[in-house]
C-alpha cells in the first residue's frame, strides 16, 4: 500500500477530486493548510502598513492505495493539478505498513 | 373652639381661591388673531421665530412635529454611528484577539459619557455661562441631571424641537467623541484606564470646547453669538468632534507607546468585511450627524445632505484611485478610509458650502490624509493603530480651515447676519483667519488637556495592560471573552 500526500492550488481541487474518481480511488481526506516553497509569499498593504505573508492558503489531499494504482493516481493528480506557474505544489508518496477498516476490522489492501 | 374652625376653614378657602383670584387681577391674554397664528404656522413651515406679539399667547408652543421627528431620527442616526458603525470599522482593523475589546470599549464610553450628560454634561455645554461680557468658556450648571429639559423647545437652539430632545442628539456626539480616541489606542490600553481616561477628558476637554463652538454664548460660536471674540463657525463638529479627538488620540498613543512588535511582526486587519460594513454604517448615520446639525428639517440640513454625500463619494474614490495610481491597487481600506476622511473633512463645512465646495472638499478629503497615513505615519513611526489621527486630526483641521474658505452666503442665509463682515463669498475672505484661530483654541486644548489627563492616569491606574494579556490578547484577559472560537471546535 501507498500514500499519497499532495499540496495542491486550492481551485484544481474538484479537478483533481474528478480525475481520481475516474481511475477508481473510492476515497480522500482533504485539509485546507498553509505554507511556502518557491513561490513564496505576497504583500499586504494596509494604508501605510506593508506586511510580508509567507504562507500561502494550499489543499493538501491524503490518498491510501494499493501499489499497482500508484503511478496512475500520481499522473492523474500532476496531469490535472498542473498549470505551469510556480507554486502548483507537489506529490508525496510514502510506505504503508497497515490499514485497519474500522467497521469491519478488514485489514490490508481490503480496508483501503 | 367652634370659632376656631371657622377662621381656619375662611383661610383655606382663601388660600384656595387666592390664585383664581390673582389670575383675575391680570389682563386677560387676547386670543391670537388669524393672521398671527397663520403667522405661527409659516414660522414652523419655514423653521422660523413664532410671531413674537406678546399680548396673546400662541397656540403651537410646542415642537413642530416634522422637525421633532427628524431630530429624532438624526439622533438614532448618530448612535448608529457608534453603535454598530464605529464599532465595526475598528472592530474589523485589529487582530481577532482584540476585536471585543474594541466593542466593549465603545459601549463602555456610551454608558460612561450618558451618565455624565445627564449629570453636568449637557448644562456644562448648553446652559449659558451668564457672563455679563456676552461669551464664556463654559455653561453653568442650571441644568444639571437634565432639570428642566423637557419636551417644550428651546428657542437657543431649535425652535420647534423639544429640548430634551436636542439634549438626546448632542449626547450622541458627545458618545462617539470620545470613542474616536480608541482607535489610536486599540490593542494595548487598559479599559480602566480608558474609562477613567474618557471621564477626565471629556470634563476637561470636550465640554468645554463644544460648549465654545455651540453654546448660546460660546467663545468661538461665530453664527450664534456675535459677541463671540472668535468668529469661527463649525456646523457638525470638525473642531470639536474631529480635531479634537484626533489630536487627542495622537498625544495619548505618543505616551502610551506602541504595541508590542510593532513595525517587526504583521499586524493586518482580521476583517476586512467588518470594517467595511461599520464604514457604510458610518456613512449612512452620518447623515443625522450633518444634516441633523441643522436642528430641523429645513433648507440648510437639504443642503447638508447633499453636500455630505458629494464630498464623502468623491473622497472614498479619490483615496482608492490615487492608490491605485500609486501602488497598482485600489483597495478596500483604502475606500473605506477615503469615505470616512470625507465625512470628517466635510463635517464642519456641509451647512456653509455648495455644491462645488463639497466635491473640492472630497478631492483634498481623499489625498491629503492619505498623504498622512501613507508617509507621515512612517516617518515618524508612531504607532497610531487605526490611523485615528492621520483621519479625524488631518481630516478635522483641514475641514475647519477649508470651511474659512469655501463658506458662501448662497449656502447659508444665517451666515449674512453675524458673519457679515467675515463671509465675503472668495477664498481669502476674513473668515479664514477666524477658521485659524478656532483651530489653534481646540488644538491647545486637545494637547494640553490630553498630555496633563494622560500622566494622571498613567500615575493613578496604570495605562498599559502586562506585556503577557497584550501577547494574548484583551479579549480573553479583560473582558472575559472571545470573539471567535478556534477552528475544529465546536
Amino acid at each position: 500500500m501507498k500514500k499519497i500526500e499532495a499540496i495542491i492550488k486550492p481551485f484544481k481541487l474538484e479537478e483533481v477530486k474528478d480525475a481520481l474518481g475516474e481511475i477508481g480511488i473510492e476515497g480522500m481526506t482533504v485539509t485546507e493548510v498553509k505554507g511556502f516553497g518557491r513561490q513564496k509569499g505576497h504583500t499586504e498593504i494596509y494604508r501605510g502598513s506593508e506586511y510580508t505573508v509567507d504562507f500561502l492558503p494550499k489543499i493538501k489531499i491524503e490518498i491510501v492505495i494499493p501499489d499497482d494504482k500508484l503511478d496512475e493516481a500520481v499522473e492523474a493528480i500532476v496531469k490535472t493539478a498542473k498549470t505551469g506557474k510556480i507554486g502548483d505544489g507537489k506529490v508525496f508518496v510514502s510506505t504503508i505498513d497497515e490499514a485497519v477498516r474500522i467497521r469491519t476490522e478488514e485489514k490490508g489492501v481490503a480496508a483501503v | 373652639m367652634r370659632k376656631l374652625i371657622f377662621v381656619t376653614g375662611l383661610l383655606c378657602t382663601m388660600l384656595f381661591l387666592s390664585p383664581a383670584l390673582r389670575a383675575a387681577d391680570a389682563a386677560p391674554a387676547a386670543e391670537r388673531s388669524i393672521q398671527e397664528r397663520l403667522d405661527d404656522l409659516e414660522a414652523y413651515v419655514n423653521n422660523g421665530a413664532r410671531n413674537g406679539d406678546t399680548n396673546s399667547v400662541t397656540k403651537v408652543a410646542g415642537p413642530g412635529p416634522g422637525h421633532n421627528a427628524w431630530m429624532m431620527a438624526s439622533s438614532a442616526l448618530v448612535l448608529f454611528m457608534t453603535l454598530p458603525g464605529l464599532a465595526l470599522f475598528y472592530g474589523g482593523l485589529v487582530r481577532r484577539k482584540n476585536v471585543l475589546s474594541v466593542l466593549a470599549q465603545c459601549l463602555g464610553i456610551a454608558g460612561l459619557v450618558t451618565i455624565l450628560w445627564y449629570l453636568v454634561g449637557y448644562s456644562l455645554v448648553f446652559h449659558s455661562g451668564g457672563t455679563a461680557r456676552g461669551w464664556s468658556f463654559l455653561g453653568t450648571l442650571d441644568w444639571a441631571f437634565l432639570k428642566g429639559v423637557d419636551s417644550m423647545p428651546n428657542a437657543d437652539y431649535g425652535g420647534w424641537v423639544s429640548h430634551n430632545v436636542y439634549a438626546m442628539y448632542q449626547m450622541m456626539f458627545a458618545i462617539i467623541t470620545p470613542a474616536l480616541i480608541v482607535g489610536a489606542i486599540a490593542e494595548r490600553m487598559k479599559f480602566s484606564a480608558i474609562l477613567l481616561f474618557v471621564t477626565l477628558w471629556m470634563l476637561i476637554v470636550y465640554f468645554p470646547l463644544a460648549h465654545m463652538v455651540w453654546g448660546v454664548d460660546g467663545m468661538m460660536s461665530g453664527v450664534g453669538n456675535a459677541k463671540a471674540p472668535i468668529h469661527a463657525i463649525d456646523f457638525a463638529g470638525g473642531t470639536v468632534v474631529h480635531m479634537s479627538s484626533g489630536w487627542s488620540a495622537l498625544i495619548l498613543c505618543l505616551i502610551l507607546g506602541k504595541r508590542l512588535g510593532f513595525g517587526r511582526e504583521p499586524m493586518p486587519p482580521h476583517n476586512m468585511v467588518l470594517c467595511m460594513v461599520g464604514t457604510g454604517m458610518l456613512w449612512v448615520g452620518w447623515y443625522g450627524f450633518n444634516a441633523g446639525s441643522a436642528v430641523a428639517a429645513d433648507v440648510i440640513a437639504a443642503n447638508a445632505f447633499m453636500t455630505t454625500t458629494l464630498a464623502t463619494a468623491v473622497a472614498s474614490f479619490v483615496w482608492a484611485m490615487a492608490e491605485y495610481i500609486t501602488r497598482g491597487k485600489p483597495s478596500i481600506l483604502g475606500f473605506c478610509s477615503g469615505a470616512v476622511a470625507g465625512l470628517v473633512v466635510i463635517t464642519p463645512a456641509c451647512g456653509f458650502v455648495t455644491a462645488d465646495g463639497a466635491v473640492l472638499i472630497g478631492i483634498a478629503a481623499g489625498l491629503i490624509p492619505y498623504f498622512a497615513c501613507w508617509k507621515i505615519k512612517s516617518m515618524f513611526g508612531y504607532d497610531d493603530a487605526l490611523d485615528t489621527f492621520g483621519v479625524h486630526a488631518v481630516g478635522g483641521t483641514l475641514g475647519a480651515f477649508l470651511t474659512g474658505m469655501l463658506a458662501r452666503n448662497a449656502a447659508n442665509a444665517n451666515l449674512s447676519a453675524n458673519l457679515k463682515a467675515y463671509v465675503k463669498d472668495s477664498v481669502f475672505q476674513p473668515l479664514v483667519f477666524e477658521q485659524l484661530k478656532a483651530i489653534a483654541v481646540t488644538l491647545a486644548l486637545a494637547v494640553v488637556g490630553t498630555f496633563i489627563i494622560a500622566y494622571v492616569v498613567k500615575a493613578t491606574v496604570g495605562l498599559r495592560v502586562s506585556r503577557e494579556v497584550e501577547s494574548s490578547g484583551l479579549d480573553l484577559a479583560e473582558h472575559g471573552e472571545e470573539g471567535y472560537h478556534a477552528e475544529g471546535q465546536l
